[in-house]
């Protein structure tokens, strides 16, 4: 290997490490037997919300403001990103009645 | 009015009555009712996806659908893992003519009163559905895994019976 190949590697890698925020967190809200816990959750824009799905229903976690709309297939966990701040109420397209606050910070 | 409110007490009756002359529910049979009430709504459903105009009637057949093969899975899957057959009975019996005869009759409705008469069936059987879990099925149920697939059932059909409620609501 080239000493150049190397130092462009080191490069990479220390760029990749720097390109993940500090701050960011996982938050976990978990579907089961069609109720999202827990039903008000906080987070920050750039955090990864883990949805986990128990159920063995399909559900999906949708902004009522068009914001995300994730679907989670039975007895599986979908991640995703917060890009918007904002308090978004949220619901399950499949069960209406299913409903949820999660209040995103910039 | 007569005949309506006659046909109303047959409809309510037939459960429970086929029922009480059994005496106590069995597993199988339990199995057998739950796993014949999902059939049922699958089969409505797949009426409604072929027949409705609106699309929220059409949204909650497609949920129908969806749900009820779901949890008649888990249910297969239970008695699978129970080593246990499902038992015709009775009340099967009778919940199947009934959901044939209403198959039948809103086969014959189109456009907005089909959409109309099924959601307002759809309202009905799951309160039939979810009071004859929450009276007799669940109670009767004595394997736990059983019991406890029928209380997830619950749970899942009344929330289909609130959303049937508001569909037909809108359609009003």
């Amino acid at each position: 290997m080239q000493p150049g190949c190397l130092r462009l590697m080191i490069a990479a890698f220390a760029f990749g490490v720097t390109a993940i925020p500090a701050h960011a967190a996982t938050i976990q809200i978990v579907i089961e037997n069609l109720v999202y816990a827990p039903a008000a959750a906080s987070a920050k824009v750039g955090d990864t919300i883990e949805w986990v799905n128990k159920d063995v229903l399909a559900h999906t976690s949708t902004a009522k403001n068009g914001d995300f709309d994730v679907m989670v297939p039975p007895k599986q966990t979908v991640t995703s990103v917060l890009k918007r701040a904002g308090t978004i109420d949220y619901y399950c397209r499949f069960h209406p009645n299913m409903k949820a606050t999660l209040k995103i910070e910039p | 009015m007569l005949v309506r409110l006659g046909a109303a007490i047959a409809a309510v009756t037939f459960m429970s009555g086929a029922a009480l002359a059994q005496g106590k529910l069995t597993d199988p049979q339990i199995a057998h009712i739950a796993y014949t009430a999902g059939v049922i709504d699958i089969a409505a459903a797949k009426q409604a996806q072929s027949k409705a105009s609106n699309k929220d009637v059409r949204t909650f057949a497609d949920d129908m659908v969806r749900d009820h093969e779901a949890v008649n899975k888990q249910a297969l899957d239970l008695v699978k893992k129970l080593n246990v057959t499902p038992e015709d009975n009775d009340t099967s019996k009778a919940l199947s003519k009934a959901a044939a005869d209403k198959l039948a009759e809103l086969g014959k409705l189109s456009g907005p009163a089909y959409d109309k008469a099924y959601v307002a069936n759809e309202v009905a059987y799951h309160k039939t559905v979810n009071s004859a879990l929450q009276a007799q099925l669940i109670p009767s149920a004595g394997n736990a895994e059983l019991k406890g697939l029928l209380q997830t059932g619950l749970k899942i059909f009344q929330g289909h019976q609130q959303h049937a409620e508001h569909v037909a609501a809108e359609l009003k």
